[in-house]
């Protein structure tokens, strides 16, 4: 591979989502526990930002691990190598 | 800027927290990050407007719709949805869907074979220079406009949303979007288009959940919009038998011949902005199957943008009403009813992702447009008219140049934007005067190897000039909407559909009268151009499942199936 050194799209994807889940579920752990709000949303019961912002965290670590850029280097070469057509990661996309 | 984006004007619908703030300037940074990071990767012509032709099957596709998700999709047709219902998903679906499904199946194999760097390209390798010029001229017109009308859009939801100053609004989104794009070209436009189009479906998603929640359902939600609009905003087909029958005031015809034939398919197949990310793939299978994966994901974006426009209708308190309206009465108008989904359900950082969503769909569009321009610029008028003998190395220069030229024109055509009631039809009317013409004249040149060069340049300009003089006819003349759009009812939206189907009709006439009238090229000129005289290479090596056409036609029967249950 040409590209070994670049990372991978979906490193940067990885890494937008683990911290946009910790900044929002640390935001609704904070309304919930310490200050409720006092004008709160509607549905506010559900702490739907809790919920929303772990789902987020852990998809981003999910993709920060799969797709960080030492293991990536390996396995765009398998990919290559196997002849497979890239439908989830690539060096250069 | 943390604090105009914290401490603004009183009359917003939302107040942000510092948690908000946070995300979105992270947002910000990460886009700049990927621009600079992707700078050294933009040193060739090829590398800068075509992102070194190395980009999966996915990346293409997801980027090919994220352009595409530009501030119309998310607001302008969650508005439509509160002001039409549930006929404003014809745009996803039978406005989307078979167009892509063509594009990969039917047209991209020849726009990939000919190496072509853009549509007018491929119109100068068919048709010669002048439907070159003629095209890229008006598609370069056309596409400042286009990236005028996201930003206004933008700075508008800012303004009212959030009370951020519109020229703030204005100058931020489109210095960041000059500066990823002018850096890393294609390439850093198509990773931030993934990035945002991620993101999108992050800060949308949770509306439609929370408000089918609150509504109770589907069942229950139709329920509600019978009682506060009426019941035929919750079918997309039945009421299509009259135009007197339906919110839109269309006939089914409209919606299948003009938009679904005419308007989708010139958008989808011939509107570089969109094709420009599959041309990016990175061998023909990858360039077929981008626009069958966009597919996929087009059929679910109505879940997002659709759907919190039909919840707006039944939960929401307050009445929206049409532009002119809300000017003048302080109240809400349709556009706004994202944002007020928005607020009703998100509370602090969710806020902020929401917002985040919308200026990510708003920089994707522009950063779309403002890649298609300079690469029609630089190629299809600076190369081909100016200076004819540019190295590679002045391509980039004058891609980075067009880039910000690009953005400095939008940002004037924002302003000038700003005097239009309705930011919807006008643009509807711009793909009408130049989309869909030159559907005509691409699909003819693509499919019969008898069209010529004076047939070409001929249909385009007639059908260009055909949309541009019924589109004057009703404005001087009101009464002429019986004729253009078949029913002195129609709205706009319904002129705009008739309009274009007449524009494709002429220039297709005239494509092939001038043509059989003029002596056809050599078959051996046409080669990697035309259906007949270029082979396509087979896919018999690859498994059934993985062919696309096999994708295509699990697409098809998803696709038919969400028309019949929404029936």
């Amino acid at each position: 591979m040409k590209f070994k050194e670049e990372i991978s799209i979906w490193f940067f994807i990885g890494i937008c989502l683990l911290v946009n889940g910790v900044l929002i579920s640390a935001a609704g752990l904070y309304e919930w526990f310490i200050k409720p709000p006092s004008r709160p949303v509607v549905l506010y019961q559900l702490h739907a930002n809790v919920w929303w912002g772990a789902v987020l965290l852990i998809a981003g670590a999910v993709y920060c691990w799969k797709f960080r850029p030492e293991q990536h280097e390996v396995k765009a070469e398998l990919q290559v190598d196997e002849g497979f057509e890239g439908d989830t990661c690539k060096i250069n996309g | 800027m943390i604090a105009v984006l914290l401490f603004s004007d009183t009359s917003r619908l939302v107040q942000l927290a510092p948690v908000d703030v946070a995300v979105i300037v992270f947002y910000f940074v990460l886009v700049l990050g990927i621009g600079f990071y992707l700078k050294h990767r933009a040193n060739t012509s090829e590398d800068f407007f075509l992102a070194g032709r190395e980009m999966t099957a996915w990346v293409a596709g997801l980027a090919f719709l994220s352009a595409n998700l530009g501030s119309l999709e998310l607001m302008g047709w969650a508005g439509s949805a509160y002001q039409y219902g549930i006929l404003a998903a014809h745009w996803y679906w039978i406005g989307a869907i078979p167009a892509m499904l063509f594009l990969g199946l039917v047209m991209m194999p020849f726009y990939y074979i000919c190496k072509t760097h853009s549509v007018p390209g491929y119109l100068q390798l068919r048709f010669g220079e002048g439907s070159r010029g003629l095209s890229a001229i008006s598609f370069a017109f056309m596409t400042v406009l286009m990236s005028g009308i996201n930003m206004y859009s933008m700075a508008l939801v800012m303004k009212v949303v959030l009370g951020w100053d519109i020229h703030f609004s204005i100058w931020v989104s489109s210095i960041t979007v000059a500066v990823y794009v002018a850096l890393g070209g294609l390439r850093s436009a198509i990773f931030n288009e993934v990035l945002q189009f991620i993101l999108i479906w992050a800060g949308a998603l949770l509306i439609p959940i929370m408000g089918l929640l609150e509504a109770g359902g589907w069942t229950n939600l139709k329920a509600q919009i019978a009682r506060n609009a009426s019941a035929e905003y919750s079918h997309l087909w039945s009421t299509l038998g009259s135009a007197n029958n339906n919110p839109m005031g269309i006939h089914w015809t409209g919606i299948v011949f003009g938009l679904g034939a005419v308007i989708a398919m010139g958008y989808w197949t011939t509107d570089f902005l969109v094709v420009q990310r599959v041309l990016s793939a990175k061998d023909l299978r990858s360039a077929k199957m981008a626009p069958i994966i966009g597919s996929v994901f087009k059929m679910c974006v109505p879940f997002i943008v659709i759907l919190p426009g039909l919840l707006g209708l039944a939960l929401l308190p307050v009445k929206l009403v049409g532009e002119d309206v809300a000017v003048a009465t302080g109240g809400h108008s349709y556009n706004e009813v994202l944002p007020l989904m928005l607020a009703r359900y998100c509370g602090p950082g969710l806020l902020g992702l929401g917002i985040t969503a919308l200026i990510a769909g708003f920089m994707s569009g522009m950063a779309g447009n403002v890649t298609a321009f300079s690469t029609v610029w630089t190629y299809d008028i600076y190369g081909a008219f100016i200076n004819k003998k540019a190295t590679d190395s002045q391509f980039v220069k004058m891609g980075r140049w067009c880039t910000v030229l690009g953005v400095l024109i939008s940002i004037g055509t924002a302003y000038l934007v700003m005097r239009f009631a309705s930011i919807m039809d006008y643009v509807q009317a711009l793909f009408s005067f130049f989309i869909a013409p030159l559907f005509g004249v691409v699909i003819l040149g693509m499919l019969w190897k008898r069209a010529t060069r004076q047939g070409g340049f001929w249909g385009l300009l007639c059908g260009t000039l055909t949309s541009v003089g019924l589109w004057a006819w009703v404005k001087v003349d009101p009464t002429a909407l019986r004729y253009v759009a078949l029913s002195a009812n129609a709205r706009s939206m319904a002129e705009n559909m008739y309009r274009a189907l007449w524009s494709c009709l002429i220039s297709t006439v005239v494509t092939v009268v001038v043509s059989l009238m003029t002596d056809p090229r050599p078959e051996s000129e046409l080669v990697g151009l035309v259906y007949g005289a270029t082979e396509i290479p087979a896919e018999r090596e690859i498994a059934f499942y993985k062919r696309p056409i096999f994708c295509a036609a699990v697409v098809t029967v998803i696709f038919i199936a969400l028309n019949v249950y929404f029936w």
